[in-house]
């Protein structure tokens, strides 16, 4: 015990004397780590959003599709889709997109259906002539509860909304460009005809029974498009896979680089470091001794790169909001969400991580001492 | 004693470069005397001095240290022998920079498996003896060559060895600071350890204390005498 001790003893006066050079080296470490982790912590939480986000979402959608395009459903759908065994409920939705001349933006606009899902996520109740609306347009058109809001409706005519709520910030990352309104408004703004919706949401009690549904509907209906669940899953896991795939690079670039790193220390000692090598086995100690002692010395860098790196990748994701990755991730908007990540850590991949880079690390240290400690000691007399 | 019998050292064997630095050397040096192997340069004094020291093995041949057969023992059993029973004076010092003089002293112990406050306690007194007094916590790049020698000289003390090998300890000291190393070997002396130099100086083969000269040539141990 006190052998290891001492040895320990002596690798942290070593790492002390040569400040700069593993001052230099965490730096360095800790800033690969740190891409590695922000990168988890990113794509993780991002999942895990994505996950809560599609929790409440139907079962299936149905659009109508005219000449292969997107086009409204008449009312009577919806009474034939509900009549299908099998169907909880069938409700029609209305949602568009507003392009906003003095802000250059898209908005997102839905007509409230269900006012008890504004009470779930604590928005007050909608009237006629009321919004709400997501805080990213707060924040470009400068709008609070109590302001008006211009629109320019179908036909030309100016349409003042009055805003009475904005959604919480914590939905900012689907909410940012959202303004809710009534259905009445909705046709008012866009010329709906009455009787129509954009699409409509069906409820299925049993989950095996959805591609049955949707074929039922599809034979019915022909000229409708059913979309499952798990295609919506799909089409986001694509979108996040996208982002994913951007931020991978990023991620295999700094595995790259950690690589390279791993890989210098691996292949060389500096003449010093092969000198004291030669000196402490001349004085008496063995390759296991030098080999415990480049053992601590590697880990004790790479523990300290890798709380470093863990410590800034969290504050990166949960609390700059990913300031490094956002460019990559937002370029395609105008309506720049500010969300706050949901700080969640898991576990396993942290572990992962660790093995993934410390005990490389710490294997690539301890391979070119050993090959120094195994010569003869007595070189180091010539 | 310490007896060497047919000795041979042969490096790089059975490559083109091979080359044979010690042919046959046979000799027994008695304990608790001063040794010095004298010989030109190439002539395999260092080479002989790190075989009884136990830093290399000889490619034929056998040696005991007071009767214990050490060539045919695995390096742990080597390093242990090594560690307590020899303690090394470098050509160049071979002092660690970036380290205080203290550690530099204690660190041949530090695998030993004592208490660290027993090292520093003897490590301690060895600043005392070799006059050091103030330095023990002073890099050693700041020390004078004749500090650096002191320190080299109570590192190889700190685990109180038997015997102390010097390699051209005085090659690179002006003829004060040799008489002063010379000084610190007859202390040595006086305590009863036992000393092996290897120097073509003569201001080490020639000083009072030597009790014999080994002289070598080629390999081979051709004479006793100055």
């Amino acid at each position: 015990m006190n052998r290891i001790r001492n040895i320990l003893d002596f690798t942290l006066s070593s790492l002390l004397r040569r400040k700069g050079r593993n001052i230099s080296l965490i730096v360095v470490y800790s800033f690969v780590v740190f891409i590695l982790a922000s990168v988890i912590f990113f794509t993780q939480a991002l999942r895990k959003e994505a996950s809560i986000i599609l929790r409440g979402a139907p079962e299936l959608i149905v659009q109508k599709v005219t000449a292969g395009r997107h086009d409204l459903v008449p009312e009577r759908y919806i009474e034939k889709i509900r009549n299908i065994p099998g169907v909880t409920s069938v409700k029609g939705r209305h949602w568009g997109y507003y392009f906003d001349p003095i802000a250059g933006a898209n908005y997102t606009i839905i007509a409230v259906n269900d006012p008890n899902r504004l009470h779930d996520i604590n928005l007050p109740d909608i009237k006629k002539g009321n919004i709400i609306i997501g805080s990213g347009i707060s924040r470009l058109r400068i709008l609070h509860t109590g302001d008006s809001m211009p629109f320019r409706a179908y036909d030309g005519t100016p349409l003042y909304l009055k805003v009475t709520g904005l959604f919480p910030s914590e939905s900012e990352l689907v909410a940012s460009d959202i303004i809710l309104m009534t259905e009445e408004d909705f046709r008012a703004l866009f010329g709906t005809p009455s009787g129509y919706f954009t699409d409509m949401t069906v409820n299925i009690r049993n989950p095996v029974e959805i591609p049955t549904i949707a074929k039922k509907i599809n034979d019915l209906m022909p000229d409708t498009r059913p979309i499952v669940r798990d295609e919506i899953l799909r089409t986001y896991d694509s979108v996040m896979n996208w982002r994913s795939g951007i931020i991978m690079m990023i991620f295999l670039g700094a595995l790259a680089a950690f690589i390279i790193f791993a890989w210098d220390r691996a292949t060389g000692l500096s003449a010093e470091e092969k000198r004291e090598i030669g000196i402490l086995k001349a004085i008496g100690w063995e390759t296991s001794d030098v080999i415990m002692m480049k053992f601590w010395e590697g880990l004790v860098v790479s523990i300290s790169s890798f709380l470093t790196g863990i410590i800034l990748a969290y504050i990166h994701v949960f609390f700059t909001s990913s300031s490094l990755f956002k460019p990559v991730l937002m370029g395609w908007s105008v309506l720049y969400p500010e969300f706050r990540l949901t700080p969640f850590i898991d576990a396993y991949q942290i572990v992962t991580l660790f093995f993934l880079v410390v005990l490389p690390y710490t294997i690539a240290t301890i391979v070119p001492s050993w090959r120094a400690a195994t010569v003869d000691p007595d070189s180091v007399m010539r | 004693m310490i007896r060497l019998r047919d000795i041979t050292k042969v490096f790089n064997s059975g490559r083109p470069s091979e080359f044979t630095a010690l042919r046959g050397i046979s000799v027994d040096i008695e304990l608790s005397r001063v040794t010095v192997l004298k010989g030109p340069s190439g002539s395999g004094k260092t080479t002989l001095l790190s075989i009884i020291g136990c830093m290399s093995r000889p490619t034929t041949g056998r040696i005991w240290i007071s009767e214990r057969e050490v060539t045919s023992l695995p390096e742990r059993f080597l390093t242990g022998i090594k560690r307590n029973t020899f303690g090394f004076v470098f050509q160049q010092f071979n002092l660690i920079r970036g380290i205080t003089v203290l550690e530099n002293i204690m660190l041949p112990a530090y695998t030993s498996g004592e208490e660290m406050k027993d090292i520093r306690k003897r490590a301690l007194e060895l600043v005392r003896l070799f006059n050091l007094h103030g330095k023990d916590s002073s890099k050693i790049e700041w020390l004078s060559g004749g500090e650096q020698q002191r320190v080299a000289i109570a590192r190889a003390m700190i685990n109180n060895p038997s015997i102390i090998i010097a390699d051209e300890p005085t090659a690179h000291l002006d003829t004060k600071l040799s008489e002063e190393f010379m000084g610190y070997m007859e202390m040595l002396k006086k305590i009863g350890k036992t000393i092996i130099i290897a120097s073509h100086d003569p201001a080490v083969y020639e000083s009072d204390i030597i009790d014999r000269v080994l002289n070598m040539r080629d390999g081979f141990l051709h004479s006793e005498g100055i």
